[in-house]
Order: C-alpha cells, then structure tokens, then sequence
C-alpha cells in the first residue's frame, strides 16, 4: 500500500481539501442537535414562535451549507481519487511492459491483466470512499462525544466509555472474520477451479467415465465454500445487534443520569434530548464506517495485489547489475590480453576489423575456432553458455558452444524440450545466461544497449500475435518509419503478399485483435513479414513455419536465401526439411549441444541427428 | 454481461429463484417474522424514549419511578431486538448460502450431462461466470434483499403507522417532503447514466489494449515498442480519467442531496412539530421521537433504491444460471442399457450420417468394418471430419442416421460410461487437472498403485522429465500444466491410458506435439499396446500411420479412398498425393 501513495502525491491539495470540507459537512450536522435543543428550551418552553420559525431556518442553512461543503468535498475525492488510480495504472501498465523475459514468465499474463483492470478499479473506490468518509465517520463519532461535553462532563463521560466498547466490537469482529473471508475466497476459487476443469476436460472426465467422481468433488468443495460462509455469517451477524445493545445500554444510562439532572436543574430537557440525538447519529454513523472499513481491506488486498505486481522485476534489474560483474570477471578469467580488451572497448572497429578479416578468410573454412585463439572474432559466439531459469532447478542449457559466421543460416533442431527457443531467446537477451557469456561482433551482449541491440533483430516467434490495427500499423511495428516499398518488399519476401492483395484496403486492411480475423498460417506470414521490415541483421525464426504448409514453407526458406549475404539467420524446426540446407545445423539434446554441421556431416556422425532425420524419412533408412 | 441472455422472463426467474427458496420455507417465515419483530421493536423504543423526556418536564418536575420503568422496559425492548436481528440474520444466511449451494450443485450436474455439443458451442468462462461469479451476484442480492428491502419496507409501513397514530399534520409533512429525495435520486441517476455508459466503454476499449499488450508483452518487447504502446495507453487512459471523474463525481452527488433532503424533512418536523408543541398539540418527548423518525423514515428509501438495483442484478445473473440448468441435457439412457464389459473390439459403422449444423452435411453413408485387433488410420485434409468420426466413436455426439456398434451391439444401447471405458483416449488438446502427476496419470484408475503408475510413464516415455520436476510424481501442476511443455503434458496424456489399457484405442493427433525422436519411441510403445487391440489413428504425419491395416482417406466427410498403404500408393489417387507433398522438402 505504501508503495502505491506516491501516486497520490500530485493530489495533495485534494487529498486534504477533501476530508477538509467533509469535516465542514460534519460540523454543521454536529450543530444541528444544538439547535434543536434552543428550539426546545427557548423557543417552545417561551411559546416564541418567531424564534422557532429563526431556528428552523437555521436548521436548513445549516443544510444548505453541509450540502455545498460535501458537494466540493465529493469533486475533490473524486478528483483525487480518479487521478490517483490513472497514474497508478499508466506506472503499472507501463512497469509491466517493461518487465524482462524471466520477470514475465513468473508473472503470468492473466493476473496481470485482472490487476490492472478490476483490482486497480477497487482501489480507486476504495480511495474515493476513504477520503469521503474515512474522517467524516470519526469525526462525526468524536465531535458527538465533544459536543456531548459542552453540554455537561458528566454524561459525556458515557460518550467516553461507550466509543470504544464500540470500536471494540466493530474491529474485533472485522479481525476475526478478515482472514475468514479470504479463506471463503479461496474456497470459491476451488469451485471454480473444479467447474473450469470439467468444462475443458470434458472430453477426458467423459471418457475415463468420472462424471460421479467429478460431482462428488464438486459437492465436497461446494458444502466446504457454503459451511466457511456460514461461519462467517454467524460471527459478522453478531455485529449489529452488539453495537445496538452498547448504544443502546448508553441511551438508557443518558436518560436516568439525564432524568436525575433535570430534576436538579443540572440540565433541560432540551439538552437531554440533544444528548440522545448524538448518541444516535453515533449509531448511524458506525454502520457506515463499518460497511466503510469492509470496502477499504477490500481495496487494500487488491491494492497488495497491484504493489506485489511492482516488486516483480525489482530483482532483475540486481541481477542485471550482478551479471554485469560476473561478466567482467569472465572476462577476466578468459584470460583475455590487453590487446583484446582494448579492441573490445573500441567495439565498432572491432567489429569491422572481424569482418575483414572474416573477408580474407573466406572460403577457408572459417568459424569453428573461437575468436581467442587466432585473435580473430567471429559475428556471433557462444563460450560455454548455460541458462538456468529462475525458479527451475535444472539447467536448461549447459555448456553450450558454437559460432557463426555473418550471413550464415543456423538450424536448430532437437526434442520437445530440448532447449531450442531458450537457445535462440538469448541472442536478442530476452534472457541473461547464467554462465559463460554471448559475443556479438566480438564484444559481450552485456555491454550493449538494450534496445539498440534489439532494433538490430528481427524475431519472429512461435506464438504468432498481432495487434488491433491494421495490417500496415503491424507492419510498422518492425519499422516506425518504414517506406511503402519496404513494407511490399517484407510481405514479398514473407510470401504474405497475396494475403494482402486478397484483403480489402490491402495494406490498410483491418486486423482484429489478436489478428483474430486471419488464419494461422496467414498470421504466422505476416509476423515473419514485420520481423523482415526492418531489414535485419539477425533473423531469428522459431518453429516460424508450423502453420505453413511444406510448399510455402520452401518457398520461404527459397526467398530467405536471397538475404544472406546482410542477415544471419537462425532457423528452429522440428522438420528436418526445414533446416537441411542451413550452414550449419546445431542439434540439441537436453539442454546440450549433441552434434554441429552440415546435414550431410550430422547424418554422418550425429546419432541423435539420424534418429530425427530418419523418423523423418524412414524411406532414406530403408535406402541405406 | 446479460448480452447473450435470450431475453430473461423476469416472471419465470422470479418463480425458479422462489422454487429454490421454497425448499427452506420454514427458516423465511421465520425470517419475515423476526424483521417484523425487529422493526416493531426498533420504532417502539424511540417512542419509549420519547415517554421518557416527558417525564423530565423541569426541576423537581422529574418522575424518577416512572422513569426507571421505562428504562426497564427499553432495556428488555433492546435485548429482544438483538436477539431478533442475529437470529434473523443467521438464517438469511443460511437461506442465502443453501440456496446457492442448491443452484451450484443443479448447475454442475447439468454440466455432466450436458450433451458435448453445447458445452462445444460454449466458451468455458462463459459457463464458469455463469456457475461462480452469476451465482455469487445472485446470493449478494439474496442477502441484501432479505435483510433490507422486508425491513427497510417494513420501517417505512411501520414509521407512518406510528407517526400517523402521534400527529397526522407533521406526518403529512413527512410524507410530502421525502418524495423530493427520490426525484433527486432518479434525475441524478439518468444524467449520469450516460456518463457512466462512456466510462464502460472507455474502459472496455482499455481492457481490450491490455489484455493484448500484457498478452504479447514479449512482442512488445522484442520490437522495442515499450514506448509506442505507453503512449497508446496513456491516451486512453487519460480519456478514461475525464469521464470517469465525470461519472464518479455526478453519480456521488446522490447521497450529499438525499441528505439534504433528510435534513429539509428534519428541519420541517422540526419547525411544525415546535409549532404544535407551543399549540400543546405535541409534547417535547413525542417531538424528539418524531425527529428520531424523520431520520430513520428516509434512510429504508435511499436503501431501498440500491436494494432493487441490486436486486435486479441478481435477477439477471440468476436468469443466465437458469438458463444453463434449464439445458437440454444428452439424450438419456436406455433403462435396459447394457454394459459393455471386456469389448473384443469388432467396429461396425453403418450408413452413419451426421452433422453439427442441420444444413450444412458432413459425414454421409459412412460404412466401415472393423475387426478385433485391426489398426484403422483416418487421414485427410483439416476440416475432412476426422475427428468428427471420434465424436462419434466415443458417443460424445450422437449419429443422426444409421448405427454405430461395438461387438455387435449398437452403442445406443450400452451405457455410456462402460462404452468409454472400453476405448482408451490421447487427444491432441491435451488436458490435465489441477493435482499431482500421479493423481493425473491414475485418473482413468484411482486405484493404481505408484508403481503401476510410473510403469505407465515409462511405457509412455515420461518417466524421465517426471523424475527431473522439483517433487517428482508428486509435483502439483496446474491445470493448464504451467510449466509443462505441450510435449510433456501429451505424454501425460499418452501414460494416463497405458495405465489403463482398454481394450480399444483412439489416438486423435497423440502425438503432434512430440518430437519426431521421442515419437518413435512412443510408436514402439504404442505399436506394444495396439497389439490385439482394435485401435483408431488419426494423424496429420503421414508417417505416423504407414503400418495401419486400413486407412481411410477422408474428404469432406466422405470416405474417398481405403486400403493399406501400399495399396493406396500404388493406386496413385489422393492420399499417393497428399503422402507425397509431404516429403517435397
């Protein structure tokens, strides 16, 4: 909670005029047993009904006053509260898309999305409401006992013991029930959980015949959420018959002690029953603050929920910092020369020094040494890189080595599981390697700018995900300011052009959101398109082409041959087909580098390439 | 919420909701005694206070014995209320939370027999708001309107008929002037009404931003577009505050001005109520009762108001419940059913026709044979009704001409429970529960000791990443699997029915999502459980299926071609076509 009140700093001014003009309303309610009380003892013990007729007038200015003084009182609160909770989710919103890979994939997108929407919305009531009537409620409960006091000490003193005998009750009982309350929420959670579970297994639960199985569950779990809720029930019953009796006990104890005055001349009768008008406009007002109080945990368990939401992320970025360090100590460990050092610290010449030297060597079968020995740096290098995700206790890649040459195309082929897209999510940084270390043109991907390392790659993932829009505002999202011929050129080389020849508007055509309105295949074109727009250094196609029938498919990996010569491309399949005629195909096992080569050299060596490529084609087995 | 509610006949919602309570008539009468009770009490003790003042005239004028019954009696009044309200308030409860119980329960075992081409027609969050958050709204409504619309009517009814009996005149005065906090209420309500239409729609367009940024967040990342969508965000956003602070702000003024008019109904009772006491026509005790009553005679209408909103609500909520109860369920089973026991696995499809959509045909005339034992293989292009051919298989729909029968007997007659039993079945939409491993591979036999159940695994070649996860067999996923890959949960999947064994089998796209290594492994294991057992392979790998011993060429719901593979290459038609494509690399 205490994180999410930064939000409220631009409000300060509302934030205090707002509970300033409620505690107006509430002093002018506050006078109105007073005068009252005149109205008695004056004007009706005097029969003046001049003074009677003032006094009433009195008693609606006194109205009219509490009505302007709560209308400001209600804009500011709103203004304050609105304002606060669309900073909040604009901070958030904004936080959540900046979260790393790793931060994301502990996330999880669905509660994200109920945390910015519904939760926030609760604490904006909750805001709202607090400044409404958070102060109104005690002050209207201690300026009563106050006003009982200028009245006569002694009876106050009944005001005195009674407030908290009531604030007591009322939070002992909200202690008591609060975590009661979470655990009929979680009960309800189960209900649910088992309805959605028979609704998407249907066809299993029916299968594996469990439908009874299934409603006793269900049943048990249902008669559990309805005994929790009675609990419950019986105990926040208790509330209000509790505070009537303590109110009440109060009211009776006012009019003996005020009976006992009055026949002392202690006190009028008017005073008494102004007392008694303050004794209930207690009443009345522990009944809001109670359903007030409820509101506001309410608020506050959503506005924990939002706070948890930015601590996520708190923890990469130290991580960064101490991946940095680690970084710099392989450096060292490397054993990298001075030399070495400095031409890495002169990143650009270095890369273009790596790229001459790659041009003389060309031809020669350059790449499988590593940039230390021969003093030479490859585009791209692997040094013994694992990943371990956060959370997981295995290693998803270990030890991994390899490097690539510019203009090359890598395929990457293994099991379910293998580590394929976790290898090729580290070349953007989408993930820090937990060992070992990433060498782009010779200098670490550490060192290099987040975004600017980015905007070098074109990623086409293997969930295709398009935005409401249209199709030329996805386009652009690979290139902000990319010309009409570029945008033909990347649907072209995509083979996504007919797409959008087909579409009415074709460029301008509308995508719906999700790209709902496209088929699987036309979406997975038109994200390889917008990954090509931009022209990329590095082209990273993971298992890119499973919605496209093999045909396309060719002609795809056809047409990304006409880019070799400026982008390296990385290419993972699961179809042998799909990466046979790369440069050079890694193959993965569990996390391990198993095998590296051109097919022909992996299907002679490989053994786990021969077992995928022969499940394949078994007919090429049978040939052998 | 209620768009794609077929318009709820609110008289019939009200019958059904009533139907439900019925059940514990009982505890409602007891329920609209006790707030008569409670209210009675709760008019008559201002009343008795007002006894009280006018025993407290001046000095020396006080009746101190009187006074002392009085109190007496307040106290005794006081007590009695309390006891009402908690008694009151327990059983609304128990009303309340029973009859929801009663619904959820009705709702879920609609659910279980509900036929699958409903549950296929409806999203599952659809039915799930419908069974959680429809029902929950409908008890909220319940509650608050048991506990307030009897009392706070009843305090209305019971305020007049006091005040009536006290002072006719400031009565009047009364009624005339708290009307004005309704009017007020209403001209609010409909200004603001449009002001909040904009916010749901504004809000809604936002929504509709963040769920696909959030949900592509890594996109957005990897295209460096942080920025560009913050700024997208940040207009809608802002848009959003305006109007929100114009509906928030307008809709709030509701309460300050029916508390003006609350203080307007006390000031008059004020003034008249002075008036007739200078006249002698009111003591000071009754006047302070009146001022109590002006105060608690307009609160039961401000709640009153929020009661039948909510009310209505709950109505709405309760009518797309009902509707989901109301369900036509599956066509129930014959009384003389048999059970199929141990099938031997003889198939038979006779002139089987079907479709989902009355005018639009699927599968006509379909005639196959199956013997005990034979491997069948179902290929062709998406949308061929492949896996419509399972549906029906399973009975999971029912043919609309023709039969289908399993050892001679047509499975209308036979359970569907010991039917299913009989076929063992991975579907490409893999499916896991909330639970351990274990508890999901065993799921077809709760039975099974851990031992059988990692045979199983084994046999399906999960064994291996299971041993890995943190708790091994006892690792709890959630039901979407969390961090399984699609390949680990199908071979899940693929061990849940090597424990059970069946005698027959169906593989719907078993193993789509496996790696090509790993699934000759699995083909191994499957060619060892197929053994002997009738099987059905549908597979969009052509390589999956060469061994079958037939295969049934599917095009638009027909059977074009049958044979083995050989047969039907060397006939060079459809599937020599669609078999050779797929090795075009």
């Amino acid at each position: 909670m205490k994180r999410l009140i930064v939000y409220l700093r631009d409000y300060k001014k509302e934030c205090v005029l707002a509970p300033l003009f409620k505690l107006l309303e509430a002093a002018f309610e506050l006078l109105v047993p007073l005068v009252m009380a005149n109205i008695i003892d004056v004007g009706i013990a005097n029969q003046d009904k001049g003074y009677i007729l003032k006094m009433g007038l009195c008693l609606i200015g006194l109205a009219l006053v509490g009505l302007a003084s709560s209308v400001t009182a209600q804009f500011f609160a709103a203004k304050a509260a609105v304002g606060f909770s669309t900073k909040l989710r604009a901070a958030l919103f904004g936080h959540i898309e900046d979260l790393s890979f790793t931060d994301m994939d502990q996330a999880g997108t669905s509660t994200m999305i109920t945390r910015l929407t519904s939760d926030i919305n609760q604490v904006q009531s909750g805001v709202n409401m607090t400044l409404r009537l958070f102060l109104r409620s005690p002050i209207i409960v201690f300026g009563a006992m106050i006003m009982a006091f200028t009245i006569d000490v002694r009876m106050a003193m009944i005001f005195v013991v009674t407030i908290p005998a009531l604030a007591v009750v009322v939070f002992g009982i909200m202690l008591v029930t609060m975590p009661l309350y979470k655990k009929v929420q979680s009960g309800l959670d189960r209900t649910l959980g088992i309805t959605r579970e028979n609704l998407t297994g249907v066809r299993v639960i029916r299968a594996f015949h469990q439908e009874e199985t299934e409603e006793k569950r269900f049943q048990e779990s249902n008669q559990a959420l309805t005994n929790m809720q009675m609990f419950v029930g019986k105990i926040s019953a208790c509330m209000n018959p509790v505070t009537y009796i303590i109110v009440n006990a109060a009211v009776m104890l006012l009019i003996y002690k005020g009976a006992l005055k009055v026949n002392l001349g202690e006190l009028t009768q008017g005073q008494v029953v102004a007392i008694l008008n303050y004794m209930s406009q207690i009443l009345v007002e522990l009944v809001k603050l109670a359903n007030l109080i409820i509101l506001m945990t309410k608020a506050m368990a959503c506005a924990d929920r939002v706070a948890a939401v930015f601590t996520i992320g708190g923890e990469s970025e130290r991580q960064k910092d101490a991946g940095e360090q680690t970084g710099l100590k392989t450096d060292l460990k490397a054993g990298a020369s001075h030399e070495e050092l400095t031409e890495r610290q002169t990143g650009i010449s270095a890369g273009e020094k790596a790229d001459e030297e790659k041009k003389l060597k060309n031809g020669s079968e350059a790449g499988e040494q590593t940039g230390s020995e021969n003093g030479s740096f490859p585009y791209l290098c692997f040094e013994h890189v694992s990943l371990t995700y956060r959370g997981a206790g295995e290693k998803t890649l270990e030890d991994v080595s390899f490097t690539v040459d510019k203009g090359d195309t890598v395929g990457i082929i293994g099991g379910t599981g293998s580590g394929k897209t976790s290898l090729v999510n580290l070349i953007p940084g989408f993930y820090p390697v937990t060992e070992g270390r990433i060498l782009l043109e010779g200098k670490d991907l550490r060192e290099y700018d987040e975004n600017a390392h980015r905007s070098r790659m074109g990623v086409v993932p293997q969930k295709a995900a398009l935005f409401a829009g249209t199709i030329r505002s996805n386009l652009l999202w690979g290139k902000p300011d990319a010309s009409e011929e570029e945008l033909w050129r990347a649907l072209e080389l995509a083979q996504a052009k007919e797409i959008v020849e087909g579409k009415e508007g074709r460029l301008d055509a509308e995508v719906a959101q999700n790209g709902r309105n496209l088929s699987g295949g036309q979406k997975q074109r038109l994200t390889i398109a917008r990954a090509l727009v931009r022209d990329p250094e590095i082209l990273i196609l993971d298992d890119s082409a499973s919605a496209l029938d093999y045909a396309t498919d060719a002609k795809l990996r056809q047409s990304l041959r006409s880019l070799e010569d400026r982008t390296t491309t990385f290419i993972v399949s699961q179809r042998a087909s799909s990466i046979r005629h790369a440069d050079k195909i890694l193959v993965l096992d569990d996390g391990r580098l198993a095998g590296m080569g051109t097919h022909e050299e992996l299907l002679r060596d490989c053994q786990v390439y021969q077992e995928i490529y022969y499940s394949q084609y078994p007919e090429e087995r049978r040939s052998r | 919420m209620a768009k794609n509610v077929v318009s709820p006949d609110k008289k019939t919602t009200w019958k059904k909701t009533l139907h439900y309570i019925g059940k514990y008539k009982f505890m409602a009468l007891l329920s609209l005694l006790l707030a008569a009770v409670t209210v009675a009490l709760t008019l008559y003790i201002p009343i008795l206070t007002g006894d009280a003042v006018d025993l407290m005239i001046d000095v020396g004028l006080v009746d101190l014995a009187g006074i002392l019954k009085i109190v007496k009696k307040i106290g005794v009044a006081v007590i009695l209320t309390a006891l009402a309200q908690w008694v009151m308030n327990t059983c609304n409860n128990y009303i309340c939370y029973h009859v929801v119980q009663d619904v959820r329960k009705d709702a879920f075992a609609k659910i279980e027999i509900l036929p699958l081409s409903y549950l296929d027609a409806h999203a599952a969050g659809d039915v799930v708001s419908r069974v959680i958050a429809d029902v929950d709204t409908l008890a909220d409504g319940l509650l608050m309107g048991f506990t307030q619309l009897f009392t706070g009517v009843l305090t209305i009814g019971g305020t007049l008929v006091f005040m009536l009996i006290y002072n006719i005149p400031i009565t009047l005065v009364v009624v005339c002037i708290t009307p004005l906090s309704f009017l007020v209420a209403k001209f609010i309500a409909t200004r603001t009404h449009d002001m909040f239409l904009e916010q749901s729609k504004t809000r809604g367009e936002q929504t509709a931003l963040i769920e696909e940024m959030v949900g592509s967040q890594k996109i957005v990342r990897t295209f460096s577009r942080e920025q560009a969508v913050k700024d997208q965000f940040g207009e809608i956003n802002e848009r959003l505050q305006k109007c929100s602070l114009k509906a928030i702000f307008f809709s709030s003024l509701t309460n300050p001005c029916t508390r003006f008019v609350n203080s307007i109904v006390y000031a008059g009772v004020g003034i008249f109520g002075a008036f007739f006491a200078v006249g002698g026509g009111i003591t000071v005790g009754r006047l302070s009762c009146f001022l109590s009553y002006a105060n608690q005679y307009t609160k039961p209408f401000n709640e009153i108001s929020g009661v039948i909103t909510e009310l209505q609500n709950a109505f709405a909520c309760a009518a797309r419940v009902f509707a989901l109860i109301d369900q036509e369920p599956q066509t129930p089973e014959d009384a003389d059913a048999a059970v199929l026991e141990q099938a031997k696995g003889r198939v038979e499809l006779e002139d089987v026709c079907f479709s989902y959509v009355p005018d639009r045909k699927l599968i006509e005339n379909l005639n196959l044979k199956v013997r005990p034992g034979q491997r069948v293989a179902i290929v062709g292009p998406t949308g061929c009704g492949k896996t419509t051919v399972i549906n029906l298989l399973m009975r999971f729909y029912d043919v609309d001409r023709g039969s289908i029968s399993v050892d001679g007997t047509d499975i209308r007659h036979l359970t569907r429970g010991s039917l299913r039993t009989n076929y063992g079945m991975v579907l490409q939409e893999t499916w896991l529960r909330g639970g351990s491993i274990l508890d999901n591979i065993r799921m077809g036999r709760p039975e099974a000791t851990e031992e059988e159940a990692v045979a199983a695994a084994k046999a399906a070649h999960a064994h291996s990443f299971i041993k890995r996860l943190p708790q091994g067999y006892h690792t709890v996923i959630t039901e979407d699997g969390g961090s399984l890959s699609q390949g680990q949960k199908q071979l899940l999947c693929i061990a849940r029915v090597m424990l059970c064994l069946p005698p027959m089998l169906i593989l719907d796209e078993a193993t789509s999502s496996i790696d090509t290594r790993t699934e000759m492994k699995i083909q191994n294991a499957f060619a060892k459980m197929m053994e002997g057992r009738t099987s059905f392979i549908v597979a969009h790998r052509l390589s999956t299926i060469r061994e079958a011993d037939i295969i049934l060429v599917m095009k638009d719901g027909n059977i074009i071609e049958q044979g083995d593979h050989e047969s039907l290459l060397a006939r060079n038609g459809f599937y020599a076509n669609l078999y050779n494509s797929q090795f075009a690399g």
